[in-house]
């Protein structure tokens, strides 16, 4: 379960969402996408375009040039490299893959996947069946749905005649704003401050038992009561917080001023191990570049040398692989359900 | 090591894994009133129920129920010594259970336990310096004042190390004892590997020597 603290006008979260889902997409695994302010086709419309072998070299050029155009449309996340599926079966150990967001993603790519969706106020507003005391109503009809998906699709193993094993990959927009009826993001003694730590365990449950992931995106910066985003940590495999500079006194920084924010891992996750593989960087910053989005360890500005725009390969391993671990449950035998 | 698999098969451990059996409480089926009844209630019951009357105390009855049931000696069992392991106490309060039934929970078993049973408990509670989880922080003072023996885990006052990952102390609370002196306090630090933890004395760390 990978938490993402939203940075202030939810730029940047959104867009380490799409890319979950981008390589949900890529990977051929199932997406379940759920929000309460946006029609979850119009996120699938967005996603970024994967990059193929042949676009990847003229990207890294792109790279090695300091441009420093702040267009906030331009972003691309840069994942290690990792050959299309279709290509040899045994490569580098490294997994991801290349997008870039200045161009969206075919819809015949998002066709070739099953998606499913939840949309808050298109759901037909039944009693939800679940037995949960005083659950946020919202928030039980999406635990309903997807576990529905979840044994329907027998991704818990419950229809094992099925052809062939896959992962569900669930994306969970806002969850804590006001949009899905709780009150803990505007209010400083909120009446029901359990509903979204209960409807998290239960989530983690179902990701535990089943074959799936999920990311979800929650506001920190609006959820007054502070005991409740602990718990939120404490309930989740891997917590990212993202702090952007817009508006903020950093952006002028010169500290700063290669980046467009930082990003706080709060926590790793530690599943069926005692620890994992703790990077050395703890300060990490990005940035949008033209067609991608960069994770850096936070260094000085760089002078005038053009190998220090490029992070260097084993630090953003380490980005990457701590930004995209924390599966739920129990891999498959498949080489690119990798954990 | 120890194969817990093995000792879950022979008996001697009981395993309540809350995250699993959470599912079967909330996504469970709906069962007429009389068999309901019938049945021994689900020790995460609480997750369900609505407020009754009787407030927070019955609450966490039915966990403690399970752990009584659990740990009660059976006929023909050769197990020396009971022990109650619970990790971690903080997420019963993030499933809306109230501190109080929490720190009733923990006293019941007490009784139990230690006192009819002659057993130990470990309990695991999570904190944090500057937590403003004050129902968090509640528990854990009280966990501290009754405890025997506390083993407190923290990182290092001097931030992140690769070597040196934190340092346990341990607070043996002989003051607690009659007649005793001053509670003893040890220190050490250790580094955590993926599957197991080495402890050193402070200073002593393999990367230092």
């Amino acid at each position: 379960l990978v938490s993402t603290e939203e940075d202030i006008y939810g730029v940047y979260s959104h867009l380490l969402f799409k890319y979950f889902l981008a390589e949900g997409v890529v990977c051929g695994h199932d997406l379940f996408v759920a929000s309460a302010k946006e029609l979850p086709t119009n996120i699938l419309k967005e996603l970024p375009a994967p990059l193929l072998d042949n676009c990847r070299n003229e990207a890294r050029e792109e790279t090695t040039t300091v441009t420093s155009e702040d267009d906030s449309m331009q972003i691309a996340w840069r994942y290690q490299n990792f050959p299309k599926m279709e290509a040899s079966p045994n490569t580098s150990s490294r997994f991801g893959h290349y997008y870039d967001i200045s161009k969206t993603m075919s819809s015949e790519l998002i066709q070739s996947i099953k998606c499913h969706s939840f949309f808050l106020p298109e759901e037909p507003s039944l009693q939800p069946t679940i037995k949960m005391k005083n659950m946020n109503c919202g928030y039980a009809r999406l635990l309903q749905s997807i576990q529905k998906i979840i044994y329907q699709e027998g991704f818990d193993g419950s229809h094992p005649q099925k052809k062939q094993k896959n992962v569900l990959r669930i994306g969970i927009q806002s969850l804590g704003s006001m949009l899905w009826g709780d009150d803990i993001s505007c209010a400083d003694n909120p009446e029901d401050a359990h509903s979204l730590t209960k409807f998290l365990y239960v989530l983690r449950a179902l990701l535990r038992k089943s074959l799936s992931s999920c990311i979800i995106t929650v506001p920190a910066h609006l959820i007054q009561n502070k005991a409740i985003m602990e718990r939120v940590t404490n309930l989740s495999d891997v917590v990212v917080g993202l702090e952007s500079f817009i508006g903020s006194e950093r952006e002028t920084n010169p500290l700063y001023k290669d980046y467009h924010g930082l990003i706080h891992v709060r926590q790793i996750p530690r599943l069926n191990c005692l620890i994992c593989d703790v990077s050395d960087t703890k300060d990490l910053a990005f940035r949008l570049k033209r067609k991608q989005f960069t994770i850096e360890r936070l260094h000085l500005p760089p002078d005038l040398s053009d190998a220090a725009s490029r992070s260097s390969k084993p630090e953003l391993a380490a980005a990457a692989k701590l930004l995209s671990s924390g599966r739920g449950a129990a891999a498959g035998g498949e080489k690119h359900l990798d954990f | 090591g120890v194969s817990l698999k093995e000792a879950k098969e022979r008996g001697q451990l009981v395993f309540l894994e809350g995250l699993g059996s959470c599912l079967n409480v909330v996504f469970g089926e709906e069962e007429p009133e009389e068999e309901q009844e019938a049945k021994q209630p689900h020790p995460l019951q609480f997750l369900r129920t609505s407020f009754s009357s009787s407030g927070t105390v019955s609450d966490l009855r039915a966990l403690f129920d399970f752990v009584r049931t659990a740990l009660a000696p059976a006929a023909g069992d050769a197990w020396q010594g009971r022990v109650l392991l619970v990790d971690e106490l903080g997420v019963l309060l993030s499933l809306g259970a109230a501190p109080v039934a929490v720190l009733d929970f923990v006293h019941y078993c007490r009784v139990a336990v230690c006192s009819r049973l002659q057993g130990n408990i470990v309990v695991l509670v999570h904190s944090d310096e500057d937590s403003e989880d004050k129902e968090n922080e509640l528990v854990v003072t009280s966990m501290c004042h009754h405890s025997d023996l506390i083993l407190w885990a923290e990182g290092l006052a001097t931030g992140f190390c690769k070597d040196v990952h934190g340092q346990l102390k341990i607070i043996r609370r002989t003051s607690l004892q009659p007649g005793g002196q001053h509670d003893t306090l040890q220190l050490y630090q250790y580094k955590i590997q993926e599957r197991n933890v080495t402890f050193f004395a402070r200073g002593m760390s393999a990367a230092v020597l």
